[in-house]
């Protein structure tokens, strides 16, 4: 109990840290986005007066410069605490409704990648650790260290290529058609699943050679183990000990960094998303840095870090559940 | 080792053990060339007999040759090996394979792309080592005085590697890039720092979880009650152990780095003032439309496949990595203890371990360091 309060706060400490930091970001940096609005509205044309040029930076930072430090300082954590995340400029439109038309998008393409890639990755690895030394062991492990090596927007990058632009097999960008009407009718789920493949597809392609290592290593370790020689003579059948006595405790471990994978979801797919122009959080991070349009750009952030913060805190939290040998001790994931 | 006559120990010993004297002075020159065996030689032994390590060491040396090429043939003294990247060098968009003038073709604005694929190097190891450093020194260095210190400034110290640990790096460097846009000036080493912002936090969470074990050693206790310093118990008993660790993060930092400036400066993100892998692809996607024209295909080719065996031989040196500090497999390799009977055994599967138990965890000592008898 003692420990969840402690973890619960530690996250709480978090996102204050990260709140403060973007503050500190934009206000603070030197040649950070205050200054830098300030030294183009200076260059523009003298006939501003101060408090028209601290008016304008605050319209644009979310951040009222003419007042006192400390007070610019309590305004904005408690505007970012209610959810207000100002006006992004480039859209005109309130940070967090962009915000959160954008999330479902980057949770629904980074939840089927790592799925497939967990998956994938886990299956492979069991094989290759039960045929150690085969040739089907060497090819795994050759393959999983080359994808795995190949950063996922070069693959990305591939795929549109050719799957995209040559063959004309899959959407180069967006991710609906605009002649279907969104809402649970066919068309719409077909063309969901059709612009999504191809980001799907280079974020796994990356990230399955790192679930398959890993699973490859658990899995030996545990055949080395006395109790399955135990098993073994007490004659279960093969599956048995495959799947429950292999298996289940070959991925324990990988439990923890599955969950955090899930935590990190929301700011992975950054490069991907505007490879395929794919609108989710990553997408907007990086186009508000194009337009500097600082509002979206700090409001994107703190989204991702909230939301990781979240993914890490259930990880930990959970992880005596799943593995009772580490219940209730003050144990750390990560 | 020879065992004079006069030796007290040859006479079924007379004298005590504590009055034994060695007989054998070891000098500075011997001392040196013990280390070099220990610390040289014997790792690049141990890594040489793994072919992962090999194609690796391999092809890291074929980038720091192009990296060197490209320094010379940069500089005002050296001979131009490859010249430097100039619009209008060759006709535009050559293929790559096509001519031997330009072997891997040349851009919509007719530079050579081997020319800037070479000069692109050294930019890019500047950004790697000084990613890779930073996160090592910082995370050692913190990691080490929060386990050795304890207290306040251990939990002062684990708030912070907490936070940054939580705090999604690619997110943080963007925002920080984008906010810094004018003030970064594209300097290699500057931008390899911010791509490692956050990286630190992980290896001193491992490291002070090691040093918490390590302070309550019997050896570093001994080292305490003879009175040496903090600094040189620190430096003596327990960095060595850490090696591992460092050695490791290194190269995952390296490559982290290579990531994150490829796909930054593909993105447009990160500012820069010379040519650059990133900036190639994004050229070439920008400038030909390299990804829906063919003819331009080469030009986002050519920078990727440099990317990619790059990052690939530094997972193969991550990879072979651990078997250097295995201390049984090291000992093998060490020359001076070849000669030892079977009491050193070969385990299996200490040439196949590719899970991230910590190698330096291991009790046994090192049996490389062990003296002869």
């Amino acid at each position: 109990m003692r420990y969840i309060v402690r973890r619960v706060a530690q996250s709480v400490f978090t996102v204050f840290a990260v709140v403060s930091l973007s503050f500190g970001i934009v206000r603070l940096l030197p040649g950070g986005p205050a200054d830098y609005l300030r030294a183009q509205l200076l260059q523009q044309g003298g006939s501003l007066t101060q408090s028209q040029i601290n008016q304008r930076i605050a319209a644009q930072t979310n951040v009222n410069v003419g007042e006192p430090l400390y007070v610019q300082y309590v305004d904005y954590m408690v505007n970012v605490l209610q959810g207000d995340f100002g006006r992004s400029i480039w859209y005109d439109d309130s940070v967090a409704s962009i915000l959160g038309k954008a999330i479902p998008w980057t949770v629904f393409i980074m939840a089927c990648a790592l799925l497939l890639a967990f998956v994938v990755g886990i299956t492979l690895g069991a094989f290759m650790a039960y045929r150690e030394g085969s040739s089907t062991d060497y090819v795994g492990t050759a393959v999983s260290l080359v994808t795995n090596s190949t950063p996922d927007f070069i693959v990305g990058l591939v795929a549109l290529t050719f799957l995209g632009y040559r063959f004309g097999l899959f959407p180069t960008t967006g991710h609906y058609a605009s002649e279907v009407t969104p809402g649970l009718n066919l068309p719409f789920v077909v063309s969901v699943v059709h612009h999504g493949t191809l980001p799907i597809l280079a974020i796994s392609l990356y990230s399955f050679g790192g679930w398959a290592m890993d699973m490859r290593a658990n899995s030996i370790r545990v055949l080395g183990e006395d109790y399955l020689r135990v098993a073994r003579l007490r004659g279960l059948p093969e599956r048995r000990i495959a799947l429950r006595y292999v298996a289940r405790n070959a991925i324990l471990p990988m439990y923890t960094g599955l969950l955090i994978a899930i935590g990190f979801v929301f700011g992975g797919a950054i490069i991907i998303e505007r490879i395929f122009g794919y609108p989710g959080l990553g997408y907007y991070l990086i186009g508000a840095i194009d337009a500097r349009d600082y509002p979206l750009m700090m409001g994107g952030f703190i989204v991702i870090c909230v939301a990781v913060t979240i993914g890490v805190l259930i990880a930990d939290l959970t992880y005596g559940i799943v593995d009772p040998r580490a219940g209730g001790g003050d144990r750390e994931s990560y | 080792m020879s065992r004079t006559d006069d030796s007290p120990r040859t006479d079924g010993g007379t004298v005590s053990d504590f009055d034994a004297v060695a007989n054998e002075q070891v000098g500075a020159a011997d001392r040196r060339r013990e280390w070099v065996e220990e610390h040289l030689l014997a790792p690049g032994r141990v890594l040489w007999s793994d072919w992962r390590a090999r194609i690796a060491v391999t092809v890291l040396t074929g980038y720091l040759l192009m990296g060197t090429v490209a320094w010379v043939s940069a500089a005002e003294w050296g001979p131009t090996i490859v010249p430097r990247p100039s619009p209008n060098q060759g006709p535009a968009l050559v293929g790559a394979f096509r001519t031997l003038e330009f072997p891997l073709g040349t851009t919509f604005s007719g530079h050579s792309i081997l020319s800037q694929v070479v000069h692109a190097t050294p930019a890019m190891l500047k950004m790697i080592g000084a990613g890779a450093v930073f996160t090592v020194v910082v995370g050692a260095t913190l990691g080490t005085v929060a386990g050795y210190k304890g207290g306040r400034v251990d939990d002062v110290v684990m708030t912070l590697v907490d936070v940054a640990l939580t705090i999604p790096g690619l997110p943080l460097i963007i925002v920080l890039a984008g906010a810094l846009t004018d003030s970064l000036q594209g300097n290699p080493y500057v931008i390899g720092v911010l791509l490692s912002i956050n990286a630190w936090a992980g290896l001193s969470r491992a490291v002070r979880s090691q040093v918490l074990t390590l302070r309550g050693a019997e050896y570093v206790e001994a080292s305490r009650v003879m009175g040496l310093g903090t600094g040189t118990v620190l430096r003596r008993d327990v960095l060595p152990n850490l090696m591992p660790y460092v050695t490791m993060n290194f190269v995952k930092q390296a490559r982290a780095v290579i990531y994150g400036s490829v796909g930054l400066y593909f993105l447009g993100v990160l500012p820069y003032n010379a040519v650059n892998w990133g900036v190639m692809m994004n050229n070439a996607n920008s400038q030909a439309g390299a990804v829906s024209s063919p003819a331009a295909f080469h030009w986002l080719a050519v920078p990727m496949v440099t990317v990619i065996l790059l990052s690939l031989s530094l997972t193969l040196l991550a990879q072979s990595g651990d078997r250097l500090f295995n201390p049984r497999v090291r000992a093998r390799h060490v020359s001076h203890t070849s000669d030892a009977p079977a009491g050193v055994n070969v385990d299996r599967d200490g040439t196949d371990r590719t899970d991230d138990e910590p190698p330096g965890a291991d009790p046994e000592p090192d049996p490389a360091r062990r003296e002869e008898p």
